[in-house]
Parts: structure tokens; C-alpha cells; sequence
């Protein structure tokens, strides 16, 4: 029951939202999603001690075409309603620094993104997936589009051109599994889109190849994966901050996610025939993605390029197929998302005080800045993967994975630590260091507010990276029984 | 039965109304009648009636749940009739009577058991369109529709009752069973081209009423002439009665002829879904966008014709119902947003509703839903409506039609976006007022995209009923 509640709070609010006005609406939003992070605390709380039978609703949701409203949790989703829960109180705060119009309706579109995101991570059934990985899409649509920069419109356009696209292929593969289910020649009542229907559906190689790229594409764009990635550095860099912290903290780990649990075990054998080039695939883009970074100028969409290169290094983790590279993406997937919420936070700050995101106007930012400082180069650093924080566990587990799958592609991949160093330190001293600029005298340094949403952000970076096991624990079961049934 | 004799009996009594010329008293009279009539539709779900005069008419649950349609759009279009149908309009009463009249031939479409009432029920619908299109008199646009949807029509039905004709001549029979029974079994061999050229005109007469192409050449410049509100009425109404039959055509009367209807009926699909779609998304005018987009829902509607296979229960026919129901209430929702619109900013085209996010959020919030459903996005009816037909339609093995119905999906979405773009990105041009809408227009708009939403998140209770 409490997965329900999980899901619906936030639309709740959010329809509360269309009603609430000024200042009580700031209160309600981040109540609601402060109250959401509490329900989730206390589920995964007693999830470690009591396991997710309690968690598994099932109901008869369109009988005349045999699909359910089943949802639950294992230890893989569990972790990523924490991640979205801990993080959509936060980018709520970091959206009342900024006056946007209309500020009720942003927070709404937020907390009904939260409900699409949770959905998408504790969806049983294929079509209940396939719905709220589209519900997910109408808000951060709306808000990017509504809200964004002066090319909002065309990109946004492109954006959601794009992944909606992938989607109806996802759906079309969808479509043909579910009609797999049950008898041959059977009405629409009696297949069945359950999960579990489809990893023991008995379907041949060749099914199985082009089953494979049909459902992956969803998934390759919304991640996104070099060549589907076009849209991302655009709308990232257009979009309004916390959108950008939706897309790139949360939304981009329902790609990943999708994969785990909606491709590997549903078309192992498609997977073994593809897992060559989409690694490789998955390399170029971490490639690719550092080298462009090295070369921007404006914060957003250096972040944005550095994003592209470490979901590439995660995709690669996981279809190495191997405990440690699945592990290293659960991990990776949560240190991800709270340094890349950081580290667009920090750029959205910094525009605040100095109106500008272009790299060459800043510069000797931090002799009025050393708190902001201070976070902006850890946040940095657990991008770039140093020891003791979050990057470095995930980025280790997943580049052990990779070498565990092919030394050479291991060896490519782990460049990705040195490339990240390059273009994030020569971003850090070019912006806080280096000669003064027109700021350098009159920018202030970060107010508590700002300080109540990086300093969870900071602890939980040095969480993962001292205590990975608390996380790896709540995987490991869901991870195991992935890769067996890949494995089968 | 009940309905069609209390919607002709008001209809009259609607004439002799016309002294009142108010609008005060006909609107909330009409729009009580019609939920009258829909609770005695309603009566007859699950009841067995016997068929009525000899075989003409059958009140089934087919019958049933399509005449629900088209009563639920009737009442929920009524509301923006306002300001439209002015009070102190001469011809007041006889724009409601015509309406109802209309009605009534819709139900006989969808009721029919022999091919004359058929005839006699598109008659009686057709010919209360003409005039309803030209009811904007001192308009040129709406005279120069009326025209066109009557000399198009006209010959439209002409061809159909030649198939009539013909198919009668061929079988000897006017009644659908019969007429089931005697293709199956030719009396005469030497007849078959002769029942084969009158199938053919059939499906050119009935693909004209539903603007399925390559008959749907009329549809573009009829709708954007005709007065919004009753461009509406035509484009659910009419296509709504117009698939009930169709569908009840190949199905009783021609399940034996499949192997001749068939490749026509998917060749009709295929090249309506690219002209609708591909056609939509060259507009800048929002009426002549939701005209083509007309036409492309026909072809979606197509294939589940195809996936039909000739029954008349099952999947593919309950699939047509709830496309037909989620189709209708997002066109009305649309064009009633589309009508309040244009009217008071005198613009018609995409950037006529720049801005109506800032200026009438609830307007712009109908218009998206509606958009979105049409689109066929999960959390709309026009999704699960989508589903449940391409599904049918792959169950059946035409994947290759599904594919291009997919991909002309896509293309759908761009038009779609295109007014929520302007509503929620661009801004409102200078000096814009809001809009004005009453208390009932305001409770229709929310009412249509509740149910748009509900048929998104519970379809359960309306698929699956045929």
C-alpha cells in the first residue's frame, strides 16, 4: 500500500498545486516532497529488514486487454525511489531561488514528474512501465519548453521529437512480447504484459536481434547514447536549472534502469548479439563527450558533455554483463545523479550572481566565494572520480566490470577519469581561479539556503564514497537475479 | 427506438419553438432533452429488443453504445453553441432542429438492417449538414462550403445508392443478413461483377461520408468554411455514425466478400493515414490542421476495419468504440477551445492562441489534453484508443500497416505540439484580454477533459464491450 502512497503523493500535490497560490504553494511543494523522502526513508528502512513482500500491489487494471496495475519494489528500484526522492526536495529548493512566472505551475509539473519517475522504477507490467515513462516526458516537456532559454522551442521540439519516438519503438516491442503471451490466436484478454510473462516467453535469436533495438531504442535515447545523444547538450543547456537537474539527475537513469530491468532479461539472447557495439558505441560516446567538453564555453553545456561521457561509461558497465559492472552502474547511477544536481546547481548560482554562464567573462571567482568554492571542488572532484567519493566507487566498479569484459575496452574506457580531470579542473580554473574578471569583487558568497540544499548533496557524495556497502547491500539480491536471468 | 422517436417528435416541436428566439430557452431545453435521450439509450444496453419494421432497424448493443457516442458529443458540443447561435437570431429554433434531426439520421446509420434504411439515414443527416454549414449566411466562406459539401455530397450519395442498387440487383435482397447469406452462396455466378462494382460504390459512398481518402478532398475547405461549432458536429458525429456503419456493412452484409474489400479497405487506410497526416502537418491554420487530422483519424479508423476481419464483436469493434468515444470528446474539446478562441481574438491560424497559457490557463489546459489525446500520449483516452486498435490489428498479423500507422504517428506529434507551443512558449500578443466563457462552458471544458484523462488512466471500463 505504502508503494501507492509512494506514487500518488506527489500528483496529489501537484493537482493541490493548480489551486495553491504564492507563497503557501513553496510550502506545500517542498512539504509534500520532504514528506515523500520521509515515506521513502522509512520504506527503505524496513525494505532491509522485512523485504518487498509488502510492497506488491496488484490490481486488474484493463481486463479486456489482460493488463494489470502491478507495481513493487526490489532492491534496484528501491534505490532509485530514494535517489528521486532525495532529490526532488532539492531541486525544488534550488527552483525558489529563481523567480519564475507562474511558480505554482513549475513545482506542480515537478512533483507530477516525480510521480512519472517513480512509476517508471516500480512498474511490474509492461504497459504500466511504458505509461509513466511517457508521463514522465509531458511535464519536463513542458517546463524546458515554458521555461527554457531564448531556443527553447525549437529544442525542446527536438527533444521530445526524440524520445517519444524511441518510446513508440519501445512500445511497438512491447506490444509484439505481450502478443507472444497466452495462447496464439488468443483475444487481447487473454495475453498478458506482465513482466514476469515476458522473461518466460521462449522466443528465438532472430526475434531476439531486432526485439533488442526496437525496445533499447527508448532506452539509448533517453540515456543518452552516442549517436542518439543530439538532443541532450541543447536541452540541457536550455532548459531551466531544476529541469535540467530533473533530466540529467533522474531522467537519465530511467534509460539505465530500462535497460536493467526491461532489456537484459527480456531479450538475453538479443543481448549477447549486440553487446559488442553497443559497448563500443557506449566507449565512443565517453570519448566523444570529454573531447567536445574540453572545448566549451559555456558551464551548462560543459556539464552537459560531461554527463554524455560518464552515461556512457555506465551503459558500457552494464552491458559488460558481469555482478560488478551492474553493481558499479547501481552506484554510479546514485553518485551521478547527486553530483550532477550539484555541479548544475553551482553553474545556476554562479549565473544568479553574475548574470553570465560563458567561461571567458568569469574568472577569480573564489577570494569572495570560499564556502561556494569549497563545494563547487568537491562536487568537481567526485565527478572526476577521486577517492572517498561517490564517482569513485561507482566509476571503479564499473571500469573493473569493463575490464572484466575485455581488457582493451576496460583500458579505452578508463580514460574517461583522465578527460574528466582535464576539462573539469580547466573548467574550475578558469571560472573560480585565474586572472579577475568584472565579478571577482562584487560576487557573494552562498547563502544558507543555497548551503541546505548542497550540504546533503555533499554528505551523501562522502556517504557513497566511504560506505558504498549500505547501497551495494540493497542491490546486490536484484542485481544477482538480473544477471541470472541473462545468464539463462 | 425510444430515441429516435423523442429526438424527431422535439425536433418538430422545436419548429414550432421558433417564436421564443431564445437562446435562454432552447439551450438548456435541448441539452435536457438530449440527456433525456441519452438515459432511454441507456435503458436499452443488455435488452434484447426484436428488430423494428420488418428487419429495417435493430436496437443492439452495437447500436446502443455507438448512439451513446454521438449522444454524449451532441450534449457536450451544445455549450459553445452560444454566441454562435445568438439569441435574437431568426432562424434559432431551426438550427436546434436541424441538429436534432441530424441525430436521428446518425442513429438509423448506425441502427440499420437494410441497406434502404442505411440510405435513408445518411440522407436525413447529410442534407441537415448541407444547410448547417451554410448557416453563417452573410459569410461568403460558409456559403462557398455549403455548396461544395452539397454538390460533393450529393454525388457522393448518388454513387453509394447506385451500390445499393446494384447489390441488390446481384443478391435479389435489401436486408443485411440476407444479403450475408446470399454472397456467401452467389445464386448466379455470372452476377459476382456486378456485386463487386456495387461493394466498390458503397465504399466510395460511405469512405466520402467519413472522409477517408482519396475522398477526402472536401474535408480541408468545408471545415475551415462551416461555423466552428458545426464543423465539430461533423467531425465527430458524422464520422462516428459514418464508421458505425461502414463497419456493420462489411460485417453482416459482406464477410464473404473479403477477399475483395480487403486489399480496398487497406490501400484506402494506408494512403489516408499519409495524406491526413502529412496534409495536417503542412497547415498554419489551426481549423484546417484539426480538418486534416480529421481525415487521419479516419485511416486510424480504417485499420480497425481491417482488423475486423468481418465480425462485428471482439476486439477490433470495441477498439472502433473507444477510438471513436476518446476521438470525439478530444474534437470537441478542441474545437470548442478552438471556437471560444478564435471568436474573440478574430484569428484562426496557430498564433491565434499564442499566449492563452498566461491568459486563460484552463482554456489552455483543455486544448493541450485534447491535443495530446489526439496525438495518442498515455494519460488521454487517444492513447488507449490507438492501442487497442494497432494491437487488434497486429493480433490479426498486419504488422506492415501497423508499422505505417506508427510512423504517421509521429508525424502527428508535430502538429500536435504546434498549438501547445504557441499557447505555453510563445507570448500572448500585445493587449491581450482573456477570453471569455460562461459557467457552462466552463464546466463542458472541464467535463471533456476529465473524461478524456479517465479514458486515459481507466479505459478499463469502456474497452472491451462488444
Amino acid at each position: 500500500m505504502l508503494t501507492a502512497v509512494l506514487l500518488f503523493l506527489p500528483l496529489a500535490a501537484a493537482l493541490l498545486l493548480l489551486v495553491v497560490k504564492g507563497a503557501a504553494a513553496r510550502a506545500l511543494a517542498f512539504g509534500a516532497s520532504l514528506l515523500e523522502f520521509v515515506i521513502a526513508a522509512y520504506v527503505a528502512f524496513d525494505f532491509t529488514r522485512h523485504g518487498s513482500a509488502a510492497y506488491n500491489l496488484d490490481y486488474r487494471w484493463i481486463a479486456s486487454a489482460g493488463i494489470n496495475f502491478h507495481i513493487g519494489l526490489d532492491g534496484l528500484s528501491l534505490l532509485m525511489v530514494l535517489l528521486t526522492t532525495f532529490l526532488v526536495p532539492l531541486i525544488l529548493l534550488s527552483a525558489f531561488k529563481r523567480d519564475y512566472d507562474n511558480p505554482s505551475t513549475f513545482y506542480a509539473l515537478v512533483l507530477f514528474m516525480q510521480t512519472g519517475l517513480l512509476g517508471v522504477f516500480v512498474s511490474l507490467d509492461a504497459f504500466l512501465f511504458y505509461f509513466f515513462w511517457e508521463v514522465a516526458l509531458i511535464p519536463i516537456y513542458l517546463l524546458a519548453g515554458a521555461w527554457g532559454g531564448e531556443r527553447r522551442i525549437a529544442v525542446t521540439l527536438k527533444f521530445f521529437l526524440y524520445t517519444v519516438v524511441g518510446s513508440l519503438l519501445m512500445l511497438a516491442g512491447f506490444v509484439y512480447l505481450y502478443l507472444q503471451t497466452g495462447p496464439a490466436a488468443g483475444s487481447l484478454a487473454q495475453h498478458s504484459s506482465e513482466l514476469t510473462a515476458f522473461y518466460n516467453l521462449k522466443l528465438s535469436a532472430s526475434e531476439q536481434s531486432w526485439l533488442f533495438w526496437l525496445i533499447f531504442a527508448a532506452f539509448a535515447v533517453k540515456m543518452p547514447i552516442f549517436p542518439f545523444h543530439t538532443w541532450q547538450p541543447d536541452t540541457y543547456t536550455e532548459a531551466p536549472a531544476p529541469a535540467t537537474m530533473l533530466l540529467s539527475g533522474i531522467m537519465l537513469k530511467m534509460g539505465i534502469y530500462g535497460t536493467m530491468r526491461w532489456l537484459l532479461p527480456v531479450v538475453p539472447l538479443g543481448v549477447s548479439q549486440w553487446q559488442k557495439p553497443v559497448i563500443i558505441l557506449s566507449v565512443i560516446g565517453i570519448i566523444y563527450g570529454a573531447i567536445i567538453a574540453i572545448r566549451q564555453r559555456d558551464v551548462k553545456r560543459l556539464i552537459a558533455y560531461s554527463s554524455l561521457s560518464h552515461v556512457g561509461l555506465m551503459a558500457a558497465g552494464v552491458f559488460s554483463l558481469t555482478q560488478i559492472g551492474l553493481q558499479g552502474a547501481v552506484v554510479q547511477m546514485l553518485a551521478h545523479g547527486v553530483n550532477v544536481v550539484g555541479m548544475f546547481f553551482i553553474a545556476d548560482a554562479i549565473e544568479r550572481r553574475t548574470g553570465t554562464r560563458f567561461i571567458p567573462d568569469l574568472g577569480g571567482l573564489t577570494r569572495r566565494t570560499p564556502i561556494l568554492s569549497v563545494c563547487f571542488l568537491i562536487m568537481l572532484l567526485s565527478t572526476v572520480a577521486l577517492p572517498l567519493t561517490g564517482g569513485f566507487v561507482g566509476e571503479f566498479l564499473l571500469l573493473a566490470g569493463v575490464y572484466q569484459y575485455n581488457a582493451w575496452v576496460g583500458a579505452v574506457a578508463g580514460l574517461t577519469i583522465i578527460f574528466s580531470a582535464v576539462y573539469l579542473l580547466r573548467m574550475f580554473q578558469r571560472v573560480m581561479l585565474g586572472p579577475d574578471s568584472a565579478f571577482s569583487e562584487t560576487i557573494t558568497d552562498l547563502t544558507g539556503g543555497e548551503l541546505l540544499v548542497l550540504v546533503p548533496l555533499i554528505a551523501l557524495v562522502f556517504w557513497i564514497g566511504l560506505f558504498p556497502n549500505t547501497f551495494l547491500h540493497i542491490s546486490e539480491p536484484a542485481v544477482a537475479n538480473i544477471l541470472a536471468l541473462v545468464g539463462r | 427506438m425510444t430515441s429516435i422517436i423523442l429526438l424527431s417528435v422535439f425536433g418538430i416541436l422545436n419548429l414550432f419553438l421558433g417564436f421564443l428566439r431564445s437562446n435562454k430557452v432552447l439551450l438548456p431545453g435541448a441539452m435536457l432533452l438530449l440527456l433525456a435521450v441519452f438515459g432511454a439509450n441507456y435503458a436499452d444496453w443488455n435488452v434484447a429488443h426484436a428488430p423494428y419494421f420488418n428487419h429495417m432497424l435493430v436496437v443492439d448493443n452495437y447500436t446502443v453504445a455507438f448512439t451513446g457516442i454521438v449522444l454524449l458529443t451532441t450534449i457536450l458540443l451544445l455549450p459553445f453553441s452560444r454566441s454562435y447561435v445568438t439569441s435574437g437570431e431568426p432562424n434559432l429554433a431551426e438550427y436546434y432542429a436541424l441538429l436534432l434531426f441530424s441525430l436521428v439520421g446518425a442513429i438509423m446509420m448506425i441502427g440499420y438492417d437494410h441497406l434502404l434504411m442505411l440510405f435513408v439515414g445518411i440522407e436525413i443527416l447529410s442534407i441537415s449538414m448541407y444547410v448547417l454549414a451554410g448557416s453563417n449566411k452573410r459569410d461568403s466562406r460558409s456559403n462557398e462550403a455549403a455548396l461544395k459539401y452539397f454538390l460533393m455530397g450529393a454525388f457522393a450519395t448518388g454513387i453509394l445508392l447506385f451500390g445499393i442498387a446494384l447489390l441488390y440487383g446481384a443478391t435479389g435482397t435489401f436486408s443485411l443478413s440476407q444479403l450475408g447469406a446470399a454472397v456467401a452462396a452467389p445464386a448466379n455466378a455470372s452476377l459476382q461483377p456486378m456485386l463487386y462494382i456495387g461493394i466498390l460504390m458503397m465504399i466510395i459512398g460511405i469512405g466520402f461520408k467519413v472522409s477517408a481518402a482519396p475522398f477526402h478532398f472536401w474535408t480541408p475547405d468545408v471545415y475551415e468554411g462551416t461555423p466552428t461549432f458545426f464543423t465539430a458536429f461533423m467531425s465527430t458525429v458524422v464520422k462516428t455514425a459514418g464508421f458505425a456503419a461502414f463497419l456493420k456493412l462489411l460485417a453482416v452484409a459482406l464477410p464473404a466478400a473479403q477477399g475483395f474489400w480487403m486489399p480496398t479497405i487497406q490501400a484506402m487506410c494506408a494512403l489516408t493515414l499519409l495524406l491526413g497526416n502529412v496534409g495536417a502537418a503542412a497547415q498554419t491554420n489551426t481549423k484546417r490542421m484539426l480538418a486534416y487530422s480529421s481525415v487521419s483519424h479516419a485511416g486510424y479508423l480504417l485499420i480497425g476495419l481491417v482488423a475486423s476481419k468481418g465480425i462485428l464483436t471482439g476486439d477490433a469493434a470495441s477498439g472502433i468504440f473507444f477510438y471513436s468515444l476518446a476521438y470525439s470528446i478530444a474534437t470537441v474539446a478542441a474545437f470548442g477551445v478552438l471556437k471560444l478562441v478564435a471568436e474573440h481574438r478574430q484569428e484562426d491560424r496557430y498564433s491565434g492562441l499564442n499566449g492563452l497559457g498566461k491568459t486563460n490557463p484552463l482554456l489552455a489546459f483543455v486544448m493541450t489534453v485534447a491535443m495530446l489525446s489526439l496525438a495518442g500520449i498515455p494519460l488521454t483516452g487517444g492513447f488507449f484508443g490507438k492501442f487497442f486498435l494497432l494491437a487488434a490489428a497486429v493480433g490479426q498479423g498486419y504488422i506492415g500497416l501497423v508499422v505505417f500507422a506508427v510512423i504517421m504517428s509521429m508525424v502527428g506529434l508535430y502538429y500536435y505540439l504546434r498549438p501547445i507551443i504557441a499557447m505555453y512558449m510563445q507570448p500572448a500578443p500585445e493587449g491581450a484580454t482573456p477570453v471569455p466563457v460562461d459557467g457552462i462552458q466552463t464546466v463542458t471544458l472541464v467535463v471533456l477533459a476529465l473524461l478524456t484523462i479517465l479514458l486515459g488512466i481507466a479505459p478499463g471500463f469502456m474497452s472491451g464491450i462488444l
